[in-house]
């Protein structure tokens, strides 16, 4: 199981939680996950996150892998100009 | 991306300060930009815009236009697609006006003519009755329960309940316990900012030239920052399969993110349509301002707790943005950015995104970050003064570093700041004395950087030099790093690599060329799409030697045996490889393809002295220093140049420049005469200090360089103003009228 962070304007869609636990290999399967779990979190996820795993700010590949001691945060999606 | 072949010294062309390879064309007057584009049988294009900030559209009547000579076609709104939904509908919305005008400028239909002048005339001959409405342009006004609605059901499921209407989307995070940290400071101090909505006022207004016919295949030839972007958003405003539509970037004199979006490509395409004609579309000066995409105006709060010591025991920020009459203010980069340079263990940050009737923002240089920055480097200014500590202490006590947590969540990697604000301490210009009514600011600055979908292609000539194809309309000088790193990895001179920005039917997808990704993204793709050529050199070599691939390497532009095991032949430069090519196995084509995940963030600290002439409030910055973490500067003559031009977009946002509405909700300034961008005379020379802390994501630790420069400026100009009046300024653009109000008041007041 890997623990993801959620920032805490997500806590509404999560049963209150800012930390919940998915089984996860890659930030693919912690999205499919989230939403699984925590259907509240679809319309977040759709409209597009980013994940930081171990510091690394992944802003869209859903291969990066993720490991069940990864420090594992759920982000706004990042974009720049 | 995990990097076994990472390059961190012995560079023989990244770090040399090369001259850029468009240059000559570019001062010459021989480039060409997006309205240099001609086409035979061209038409010519001019948009009929609403005056009002908010009305409903009655009746558009187009009779008296197509009546005139010369007049070819006119589109509104019926002739796009339809069915569109979130994003894709906003974007068609902005472009061309459906049930209502949003604001001042707002598109409301299109006239394609043989003449530019008879374009213009017959836009003046479309009647359009409108149903004024009540408007609203001002953040806090248009968050307040009397506020008119501008659109309904536009809030996303994130905005808590009893928020207005034009309250779309909300924010909050951070970590610890914010009123437990306060309880522990001994200084707590709260304050209120503003800023106004500036623009990137890039130099070259929007053009194009479309062609489309009536079996939806086209061209289109246009100023942007991302032209697989163009070519998707077009396909999908006009119903087309994207792939019919090749789109081709020009020069471009200028985007600052202002560039990323569309505007009138769209209506140039459904006008060649309707026409059968190639059509022409350029933007005039006060069509950019009313109606592309500035950036966001803030209302924000903060509170910030500190011990007598400098240590901050809480930080805490309210932002509200206002992004004109769509979702899409960068209140949460705001939010995140605010107290990102800093390691605190109570934090919070909620953001509000806020819809107006102003056109639809977009991004302006790490969009978001430099209002933030101004509001919380305002405070910590406030209570070093108070608690009499010198500034560049405080931060560095209170200083993110590697393995501390950032403020919205993770742990930090590998990061520079704690040697931006070293450098800073120890640069002569933070030592030098002030002269009577002078003051000193300093400010830190973050932004994130950004990776993003990249492909890039390295075909070699068969007299062994090479072409570069990338997909990242070249913004900042990156053709030149792009062929530096080429020819680091190729070993040839970097006068041998051409590079090209690939149209879009010539390379696969690659994002628009923002968030500071160029030189690391395709920088990356250019390395590993040139490592990928020197293997197939080096097979070749092999090939010809009769050993194994293995047994080669490549060096100074040749191949070699990797030792007296691999046997003894001469080395084979690049020309002789590649004279060869056509009999030896065919062409020789490095590529990549791939969402580089690595971009490491950036961090800044700059140096501001003002001088402020208290009778008449005009303010003169006298000198400045930018220090910023490069990660690796591929050619620091245009790391420089970025740094520099953060620096005087800064200095802009901070004392003059901003969008004036009247009363009527229109914009009131639209030209550059009335809209005040620093000029050559009104700035200092910029002094700038490259920090190297290698980014672990790149091959030769490359990190974005193009945004952070504009994040600490508006602070670190507000700190040293401030200082020099003797009185916290508040609310930019601190403009004569702002700072006599200011002094004014604080006579009046205390």
């Amino acid at each position: 199981m890997v623990e993801v962070n959620l920032w805490s304007g997500l806590r509404a869609f999560a049963d209150g939680k800012d930390c919940v636990e998915v089984d996860a290999k890659n930030v693919g399967e912690v999205l499919s996950a989230l939403v699984e779990q925590y259907p509240g979190l679809e319309h977040v996820i759709e409209a597009g996150v980013s994940v930081a795993v171990d510091g690394k700010v992944i802003a869209s590949g859903l291969t990066e892998p993720v490991k069940p001691d990864s420090e594992v945060y759920l982000m706004q999606q990042l974009k720049g100009g | 991306m995990a990097f076994d072949d990472t390059k961190t010294e012995d560079f023989k062309v990244v770090g040399q300060r090369v001259k850029r390879p468009d240059g000559v064309d570019k001062v010459t007057g021989k480039a060409k930009f997006g309205a240099d584009a001609v086409a035979p049988g061209m038409l010519f294009a001019a948009i009929v815009r609403s005056p009002h900030a908010h009305a409903r559209i009655v009746k558009i009547d187009t009779s008296k236009a197509e009546a005139l000579s010369g007049v070819k076609g006119i589109v509104t709104r019926a002739d796009f697609a339809t069915g569109l939904t979130g994003g894709d509908l906003d974007v068609l919305e902005n472009v061309m006006a459906g049930e209502k005008a949003l604001y001042d400028g707002h598109a409301v239909a299109a006239v394609a003519a043989t003449s530019q002048l008879i374009a213009r005339d017959a836009a003046k001959l479309v009647e359009v009755e409108y149903e004024v409405l009540p408007h609203v342009t001002d953040v806090d006004k248009a968050m307040a329960a009397d506020a008119p609605v501008i659109r309904e059901g536009a809030a996303d499921q994130s905005v808590p309940e009893g928020m207005h209407a034009n309250v779309v989307r909300y924010h909050e995070s951070g970590h610890g316990d914010i009123e437990a940290g306060f309880a522990e400071a001994d200084l707590v101090v709260e304050d209120s900012f503003k800023t106004e909505a500036t623009h990137q006022g890039y130099i070259e207004p929007h053009a194009c030239l479309a062609q489309l016919g009536g079996d939806n295949k086209g061209e289109l030839w246009c100023c942007t920052q991302g032209h697989w972007n163009v070519q998707k958003l077009c396909a999908a405003m006009l119903g087309l399969e994207t792939s019919q539509l090749r789109v081709t970037a020009s020069e471009i004199g200028g985007g600052f993110g202002g560039k990323t979006a569309v505007f009138i490509e769209p209506v140039a395409l459904a006008l060649s349509r309707k026409t059968s004609r190639p059509v022409k579309l350029v933007m005039s000066r006060s069509e950019v301002f009313r109606a592309t995409g500035p950036t966001a105006s803030t209302s924000m709060d903060i509170k910030i707790g500190m011990k007598k010591d400098g240590t901050i025991t809480a930080g805490q920020g309210t932002f509200r943005l206002q992004g004109g009459a769509f979702p899409g203010a960068p209140m949460e980069f705001t939010a995140m950015c605010a107290f990102a340079p800093y390691n605190l263990q109570n934090v919070k940050q909620v953001g509000y995104d806020v819809m107006a009737n102003r056109p639809k923002q977009a991004a302006y240089r790490a969009p978001g970050s430099p209002m933030a920055a101004f509001a919380v480097e305002s405070v910590i200014d406030e209570l070093c003064k108070k608690l009499g500590l010198d500034p560049i202490e405080v931060r560095l006590k209170n200083a993110s570093k590697q393995g501390t947590k950032a403020s919205f969540g993770p742990t930090w990697d590998r990061i520079g700041l704690v040697e931006t604000l070293e450098a800073a301490q120890s640069h002569p210009h933070y030592s030098a004395p002030l002269k009577e009514g002078q003051g000193r600011g300093i400010s830190c600055g973050f932004w994130f950087n950004h990776g993003g979908e990249t492909s890039v292609t390295l075909a070699l000539s068969e007299d062994g030099t090479a072409q570069l194809s990338v997909g990242t309309p070249d913004i900042g000088g990156s053709r030149a790093s792009m062929a530096q790193m080429a020819a680091e990895e190729l070993g040839i001179p970097y006068e041998n690599i051409r590079t090209t920005i690939a149209d879009t039917a010539t390379l696969g997808y690659n994002e628009v060329s923002h968030g500071s990704r160029v030189t690391y993204a395709s920088g990356l793709a250019t390395i590993k799409a040139a490592r990928a050529a020197v293997k197939i050199l080096c097979a070749r070599a092999a090939a010809k030697w009769g050993i194994d691939e293995d047994a080669v390497v490549w060096e100074n532009g040749c191949a070699k045996p990797s030792g007296p095991n691999a046997g003894e032949f001469d080395p084979l430069p690049i020309d002789k490889l590649t004279r060869s090519m056509g009999r030896t196995g065919g062409p020789i084509v490095g590529h990549f393809e791939a969402t580089p995940e690595g971009a490491g963030v950036s961090f800044a600290t700059h140096i501001v002295d003002a001088e402020v002439d208290k009778e008449t409030g005009q303010t003169k910055v006298v000198r400045y220093t930018v220090v910023q973490d490069a990660g690796k500067a591929i050619n620091p003559a245009y790391v420089e140049g970025q740094f520099q031009g953060g620096a005087a977009q800064g200095i802009g946002w901070a004392l003059n420049e901003e969008y004036i509405y009247g009363e009527d909700g229109r914009l009131q300034n639209s030209v550059f005469l009335d809209y005040r961008i620093p000029v050559a005379s009104d700035l200092p020379m910029i002094d700038t200090v490259i920090v190297e802390v290698p980014n672990p994501g790149h091959p030769y630790g490359v990190r974005g360089v193009g945004e952070t420069s504009i994040c600490p400026p508006l602070a670190a100009i507000a700190n040293a103003v401030s200082n020099a009046a003797g009185v916290r300024l508040k609310e930019l653009p601190m403009s004569p009228p702002r700072i006599l109000a200011a002094l004014e008041d604080q006579a009046n007041n205390g």
